[in-house]
């Protein structure tokens, strides 16, 4: 009897031994059978979905207080939290109030004017307590008057503008998130603006001159759909004014009062279809034409008054209390430290058992391993981190929708980065994970150490627990930066606002802080490589 | 001299005795394990050392222009520090009791001591007695780093902002109180981490439930649940002792907010210790 009539048991993958799918199955195995980290992962989706509603549910307190005692639930959807702000052509929350002196174009056509002054009226800065809020003259940075061309009187439909500002020279705005700079300094008797909107179809051309015969172009925009007879003429628009202190700690104290502007503009000229009669004046409104605004003709000179603004809504404005999309995803940071857990013990455990031996025994390239993991955890955490963002968003959503609160909306590609985003950032901080947990390998230093890298600066910037400028600075160089996948809402530089990361603005644009995360998992994954390559296990 | 006693002396009075001596030599081997390790030592030094960088950080990036009211409790924010050096702090309690399950020394631990509610005790009084002498040092390096920085920075007793002093009441409670903070904030560690055991997940749980409450209060905005959130979760309550302004308005007392935290405490280390005596190590 020989040895080599024996024959050895041969699994049927033997061909593929140190292939890379082995090695991702093998690592796959280890994660599902641990039922404590399947538990966790499970931890992770419900904990973080279960936030988001609780949130939802907890953050309608103008409508609850409507219901009053007996708790039921509001019927109507406008009934609590006021007016609901129109939407505009892009599928964002608008203000679209202003006075607008107006005549229908047919077709074709332009409208030139002189603007030779710009003023206004600014609520006294220490008012009463109670009583009527007494007035001084002064202008906010964005009080605007021009000549505009819009789809109509409704509020939230399209448009495009020429303006005069108070602090920002002449701007061409269209369809509320479009902002041009024109000519810059402030407008005077001694130095007038000529503004000039040219219709062409539905190609609207903003030309701005300082004297009537040399004129550049300031921008040139298209409206889609706009229809053959527009509303066109001049406007005044003032937004409200701000007076807002940070409280260290507890958010924002701020008072808001309306203010008014006053345009005189002369000079007018048309070319086109316009009809002969007189000009109308009216408040454009959600709410049905309250606010300031009048305008006087007289030889040629029309002084026009309004208030309000035409711009998109911004969260986290003074006065406005909406939720947004970025707080249904508040539980991410529970289920990002759960998915951290899970994640460094899937290494740690190994050096704890002495199984890293086993493992490096059966696949001695050690760096295809850690790939294994890397890859095998951010998936699992990825799937988790897509369920839970997508349940949070949805349901949150359909609660609000029931209860009658307002959600921001947001357009849909925006809601999926939020979504895709949120999984990302799970998925990397799980990669980043493994590769400390390598570089450490013992469980609770790189929990820890991950955790405060990535949720205490979060916590530090965005719980509003820091002065803005030290949080703005903490999401920027620190992991935590991935966070701005979850903002909803751009910073419009022409709304005045509080853009601190408390109120759901981050520092970075969405995929720059996410790239500042990729490139610490990136550098994390490299050390780890180099040190399992060089130590012993 | 312990030694002698050991052999077993009839009677209630000998008895008493061997529970006296039973803590004595606890604390003595959890003293003995504390100190050979390098771990504790370097968390108790990172405690410090993070809370005073964050606190003057907190400290160094507000100011208050002239011509403005600063409505900012310039204690509290001294004291920031406080929010980082606890989750070392809490590291350092998970990591004394499931660093002996994680390398099996628990089995060794208690083979010796059986009398297992005498072990945990010895080591919350030991864990308990570091951290408040570490969080003392940590306070005050804070105060002091608030005391140089602020009137620079427009803080001035001149516009209602005495110079930051420990002889001053409120100030005294409040940096007192931080201390005695971070020792309740290990014993919940500690409670906590004998209940789970696993260090990663301990840590894990912890620092989820210290800093869910201030996440989740930035975005709740229906009074009812924030007012409950303020009252109840252990970090909101805990660190209502650093308020020196607008009591008044605080959804609960200093001292009934940390009392709060001590309540978590107390049940968490109940319940682990109540586990550690059922469960097999």
């Amino acid at each position: 009897m020989t040895a080599d009539t024996v024959t050895p048991y041969q699994p049927d993958q033997q061909t593929g031994r140190d292939g890379f799918g082995q090695l991702l199955r093998a690592e796959w195995t280890k994660f599902r059978t641990v039922r404590g980290w399947v538990i966790g992962a499970v931890v992770a989706v419900l904990v973080m979905a279960g936030l988001g509603l609780f949130v939802g549910g907890a953050s309608s307190s103008s409508c609850q207080s409507a219901t009053g005692a007996s708790g039921a639930p509001a019927r109507s959807g406008n009934a609590c939290g006021g007016t609901v702000n129109p939407v505009g052509p892009g599928g964002e929350p608008v203000t679209d109030s202003f006075y607008f002196v107006r005549q229908p174009l047919a077709g074709n056509g332009s409208i030139t004017v002189r603007i030779t002054s710009l003023t206004g009226l600014l609520p006294s800065s220490n008012p009463a307590a109670q009583g009527p809020i007494d007035t001084r003259p002064g202008l906010v940075p964005w009080a605007k008057a021009g000549l505009i061309v819009k789809d109509g009187t409704t509020p939230g439909s399209a448009y495009a503008a020429i303006m005069v500002t108070s602090d920002h020279g002449v701007r061409m705005q269209d369809d509320y998130t479009s902002d041009i700079a024109g000519r810059a300094g402030t407008v005077s008797p001694a130095s007038p603006r000529w503004l000039r909107l040219t219709r062409s179809g539905d190609t609207i051309t903003g030309y701005d001159s300082a004297d009537g015969t040399h004129w550049s172009q300031v921008g040139t925009v298209h409206l889609a759909g706009l229809p053959s007879t527009v509303q066109a003429g001049m406007f005044a628009a003032s937004p409200a004014w701000q007076q807002i202190t940070q409280n260290f700690g507890g958010g924002e104290n701020g008072m808001v009062a309306p203010s008014q502007d006053t345009a005189v503009f002369d000079q007018l000229s048309r070319s086109g279809a316009w009809p002969a009669g007189a000009w109308t004046g009216d408040y454009i409104d959600a709410d049905g034409g309250s606010g300031i605004g009048g305008f006087h003709q007289a030889s040629g000179r029309f002084t026009v008054t309004g208030s309000g603004d035409i711009a998109p809504v911004v969260p986290g404005q003074a006065g406005d209390t909406g939720t947004t999309v970025t707080q249904d995803l508040i539980g991410t940071f529970a289920g990002l430290i759960a998915v951290i857990v899970v994640a460094t013990m899937f290494i740690t455990a190994e050096y704890r058992r002495g199984l890293i031996r086993v493992t490096l025994t059966a696949s001695p390239r050690r760096g295809r391993v850690l790939a294994a993991k890397a890859i095998v955890i951010g998936s699992v955490a990825f799937v988790a981190g897509l369920v839970a963002a997508a349940a949070a968003v949805i349901f949150a959503a359909q609660l609000a929708h029931t209860r009658g609160s307002y959600i921001f909306p947001v357009p849909w590609p925006t809601e999926l980065r939020m979504v895709v985003g949120t999984a990302a950032l799970i998925a990397v901080t799980a990669v980043l994970a493994v590769a400390l947990g390598t570089v450490l390998r013992r469980s609770a230093a790189a929990v820890t150490l991950v955790i405060v890298v990535i949720v205490l600066p979060y916590i530090l910037g965005a719980a509003s627990v820091l002065p803005i400028g030290a949080s703005d600075w903490l999401l920027r160089i620190t992991p935590a930066a991935a966070f701005a996948v979850q903002q909803a809402t751009p910073q419009y530089q022409q709304v005045t606002a509080i853009y601190s990361p408390n109120s759901g603005f981050f520092p970075l644009a969405p995929w720059a802080g996410f790239a500042v995360l990729c490139g610490y998992a990136a550098l994390a994954l490299g050390l780890a490589v180099v040190l399992l390559r060089r130590r012993d296990a | 001299m312990s030694q002698a006693v050991h052999a077993g002396q009839p009677g209630l009075s000998g008895a008493r005795r061997l529970d006296m001596t039973g803590l004595r030599d606890a604390l003595h081997a959890e003293w003995t394990k504390l100190r050979t390790v390098a771990g504790p030592a370097w968390l108790l030094a990172g405690t410090i050392v993070a809370t005073v960088a964050v606190s003057t950080a907190a400290t160094a990036a507000v100011r208050c222009p002239s011509g403005t009211g600063c409505p900012v409790d310039t204690t509290k924010l001294s004291l920031t520090g406080i929010q980082a050096g606890q989750a070392i702090v809490a590291v350092l309690a998970v990591l004394a009791i499931s660093g002996e399950y994680s390398t099996g020394m628990i089995r060794i631990t208690l083979a010796a001591m059986p009398r297992r509610s005498a072990v945990l005790a010895a080591k919350a009084v030991l864990i308990a007695g570091l951290v408040l002498a570490a969080g003392a040092i940590a306070v005050g390096g804070s105060v002091l780093a608030g005391r140089i920085l602020l009137p620079g920075h427009g803080f001035t007793a001149a516009r209602g902002f005495p110079l930051e002093s420990l002889a001053d009441g409120p100030t005294l409670r409040a940096a007192a109180g931080s201390v005695l903070y971070l020792a309740l904030i290990a014993l919940l560690s500690l409670g906590i981490a004998t209940l789970v055991r696993e260090s990663a997940a301990a840590i894990g749980v912890v620092l989820g439930l210290l800093y869910l409450s201030p996440i989740i209060l930035g975005v709740v905005t229906d009074p009812v649940w924030s007012h409950r959130l303020e009252r109840y979760a252990p970090m909101s309550a805990g660190l209502t002792i650093q308020d020196t302004t607008g009591l008044r308005s605080l959804p609960i007392s200093p001292w009934g907010g940390l009392g709060m935290l001590a309540a978590w405490a107390a049940a968490a280390l109940l319940a682990g210790g109540l586990l550690l005596r059922w469960r097999d190590a």
